[in-house]
């Protein structure tokens, strides 16, 4: 399929998703998958917006939920201000004025950030992460202290003459904005702004022998990635109608960056991938299991370590094959690959699962059950299983993952000549 | 003046912990260039590994044993996890480290569960090794400097004075030269992650009954270990000396000053009114704004001076 068909059907099947839970019979939408696509709408715009440091600069930005935040807190303000009468602005306009808040920020903490790169830059962003997240917690009139700033979002001013009542109507606004968000950060990547930012990640020597400053590639596209955060933010605040100091914290950025790294950075939708699978897991799993986090991080480290590409790289990959109409040969090495990592994940979730039930879940006086039974954790019986499908998982995978390269190698090499 | 000389001893004990952090971050760093975001994660598994030990051998043994424990979970990493990664480049090493974090946080919450650990000072140093004006001075906290003060001294006669030294400080500016006269340079380098490992894994032992032993121990630890080393200066353990000094001095002294901007204005003739953020901002106290300091520093000295105190390279 062609990029621009597929950027087409996504939002088609954005548009019309809500709709596909629509509950007929009481004629209300389905509340929980609405508020989980409104923030899947939020997270796409912080996963691209951080890629454009992570993928585009190579920028390791560890602060990247402060602007994010910072544009939740300007927003609840505006709001505020606007719900007392003081401030005359339509609804639709609000993103981007906590967009312009992310920008303002981003262009005084971009100032001294990106003076440095690499190691040294991640570690400054970690600061300025951390020194947002203390002040927020410390003063009260701007942030709200622990309890976070308020609003109500039905303001009565609206270019469309939208309420904003219901999850829906702010559902297409956060859609509207993404879709703009998606369209100039695209647009970005393709001004002589994001060509530099590539040159400066990949060889920042060259890149000022040219004739360009790398530190001025990396300060203008750190300003416009905090902007676009900052837009995501507005739409956190409209959406919740609170924002807490979690909106500007370093989970949140950590969150950024293992969607967009999970997603793929190499490629420009890869975060959106990411941002839309790792919502899913967190609405989905962090219900079920309370080591979901372990999870993620075992999957994070894992990428990193054999598909530094991420998905969407993997994918990618499998281009060329696919357009040799060689991609049915792959077929049963994969699926020679679904017994062993399924022995893996299971006895891995297993062995997981057990222990923090062993402590945690004791702590919370949860029982572990599964298939409609408890299971005993202090039983031998449910971790040997576990621990024998993971060795014996691992082992066969091994074998099964060096034949599947083999095969991989000699169909790219046979289409190479 | 008894608030002072008090101040002092709690800084330099608390200045010395994190020296204990910061060198084995800052030798890491100068050696692969990598920066372990998973350092603080090491000192807090120090202190739960030492929690265990002392359970059932008691603290002595657990002093040697869960820094030894450290320094091979560190060269775990070093040889199966960052090795693996080092071929693309030292973003996907920082990423590799980042997601330690995650990891390692959560098995200790699985291992050992949710709540603060019982783990408590030895009742052999559980006595007041001094009283200043009326103020006891724990035995303990004496006993802390005395470790970091022989580790301080081991570290240097190491570097300094051996020939492993001679080899590792060869190795961190010239490693193909050291490789080519036929030392083995990854050898060195597991080494060297492993000695950074081992000394945070004391850190912990030592600062785990210190502080508190909790699954929130290296969240609180981290960002403050990373500033010290950044103030110092990336890749200088003189300045990473003096920023863990000068950071522990200014934690336990802001805790003890009662004074806000507003009052030092107030002579001035600047009386503040109303409810404003920038009133707000000016009337706090610093002994409530203590923990935001050390990232204030941060942010002035890098606007001051971009490499930190005595850094010798860009990263």
């Amino acid at each position: 399929m062609k990029p621009r068909l597929l950027i087409i059907a996504l939002v088609v099947v954005a548009i019309v998703l809500p709709w596909c839970f629509y509950d007929w019979v009481h004629h209300r939408h389905a509340g929980f998958l609405i508020s989980m696509f409104s923030q899947m709408g939020m997270m796409v715009i912080l996963a691209l917006s951080y890629n454009m440091l992570l993928g585009q600069a190579g920028l390791f930005s560890l602060c990247h939920a402060t602007f994010f935040g910072i544009g939740g807190y300007a927003t609840v303000h505006l709001l505020n201000a606007a719900g007392a009468g003081d401030l005359h602005l339509p609804m639709e306009v609000m993103p981007l004025l906590a967009g312009l808040t992310g920008l303002a920020l981003a262009i005084l903490f971009g100032s001294m950030a990106t003076k440095q790169r690499a190691t040294a830059f991640a570690m400054i962003t970690l600061g300025i992460g951390e020194l947002m997240a203390t002040a927020a917690l410390m003063f009260h009139h701007f942030f709200g202290g622990e309890g976070g700033v308020t609003t109500n979002r039905m303001i009565d001013n609206s270019l469309f003459g939208l309420t904003y009542a219901s999850g829906i109507q702010v559902y297409y606004l956060i859609l509207a904005w993404t879709v703009i968000a998606t369209g100039l950060m695209y647009f970005l990547t393709l001004t002589p702004l994001g060509r530099m930012a590539n040159a400066t990640r990949d060889n920042f020597e060259r890149a000022q022998f040219i004739g360009y400053d790398p530190r001025m590639v990396r300060f203008l596209q750190f300003a416009l990635s905090g902007f676009f955060a900052g837009i995501g933010g507005g739409l956190y605040a409209i959406t919740y109608e609170i924002v807490t100091f979690d909106a500007l914290a370093a989970p949140l950025s950590a969150n950024a960056l293992l969607m967009a790294y999970i997603g793929g950075t190499t490629v420009f939708g890869g975060p959106i991938l990411g941002a839309i699978l790792i919502t899913m897991l967190q609405s989905g799993v962090s219900l079920l299991s309370n080591s979901w986090l372990v999870y993620v991080g075992v999957l994070f480290i894992a990428m990193v370590i054999f598909a530094p590409t991420g998905l969407a790289g993997i994918i990618k990959a499998h281009g060329p094959i696919k357009q040799a109409g060689r991609l049915g040969y792959l077929m049963v090495p994969y699926l020679r690959l679904v017994v062993p990592s399924l022995g893996v994940a299971l006895g891995f979730v297993g062995l997981v699962e057990l222990m923090s039930f062993l402590t945690i879940g004791a702590a919370q006086g949860k029982k572990l059950a599964l298939f409609g039974g408890p299971i005993d954790v202090h039983a031998t019986l449910p971790w040997v299983i576990s621990a024998g499908s993971l060795l014996i998982g691992g082992v066969w995978l091994r074998f099964e993952a060096a034949r599947f390269h083999r095969v991989w190698e000699s169909l790219t090499t046979g289409i190479r000549r | 003046m008894e608030t002072v000389l008090i101040s002092v001893l709690n800084g330099l004990v608390y200045g010395m912990l994190l020296f204990m952090l910061a060198s084995g971050l800052t030798l890491i760093f100068s050696m692969m260039g990598v920066l372990n975001f998973a350092h603080a994660s090491i000192y807090m598994l120090g202190a739960y590994l030492a929690f265990t030990v002392s359970e059932f051998l008691g603290f002595f043994p657990a002093l040697i044993i869960a820094p030894i424990l450290c320094g091979l979970i560190g060269a775990a990493i070093e040889i199966w996890g960052l090795r693996k990664v080092h071929h693309n480049g030292h973003i996907a090493e920082l990423l590799f480290t980042f997601g330690l974090v995650f990891i390692i946080q959560r098995l200790v919450q699985m291992t050992w569960g949710m709540l603060p650990m019982a783990y408590r000072v030895p009742a052999v140093l559980d006595f007041p090794l001094f009283a200043l004006y009326g103020v006891n001075f724990p035995a303990y906290r004496g006993f802390m400097l005395l470790v970091s003060a022989c580790m301080l001294l081991g570290t240097w006669l190491l570097l300094k004075k051996t020939r492993i030294g001679l080899i590792i400080q060869a190795a961190l500016t010239h490693p193909s030269m050291v490789s080519a006269l036929g030392h083995n340079v990854p050898m060195v380098f597991t080494t060297v992650f492993a000695g950074g490992c081992l000394l945070a894994g004391l850190a912990g032992v030592i600062g785990g009954n210190y502080q508190t032993t909790e699954p929130g121990m290296a969240d609180s630890m981290g960002p403050i270990v990373f500033v010290v080393v950044v103030f110092g200066g990336l890749g200088s353990l003189a300045g990473c000396f003096i920023a863990s000094i000068v950071m522990g001095m200014i934690q336990t002294f802001a805790v003890v000053v009662d004074y806000s901007v507003a009052d030092l204005l107030r002579p001035l003739g600047v009386v503040l009114s109303g409810d404003t953020l920038l009133t707000e901002v000016l009337t706090v106290p610093v002994a409530r704004i203590g923990a935001l300091l050390p990232f204030v520093m941060m942010v002035t000295i890098l606007f001051f001076r971009p490499r930190g105190l005595m850094g010798t390279r860009d990263a």
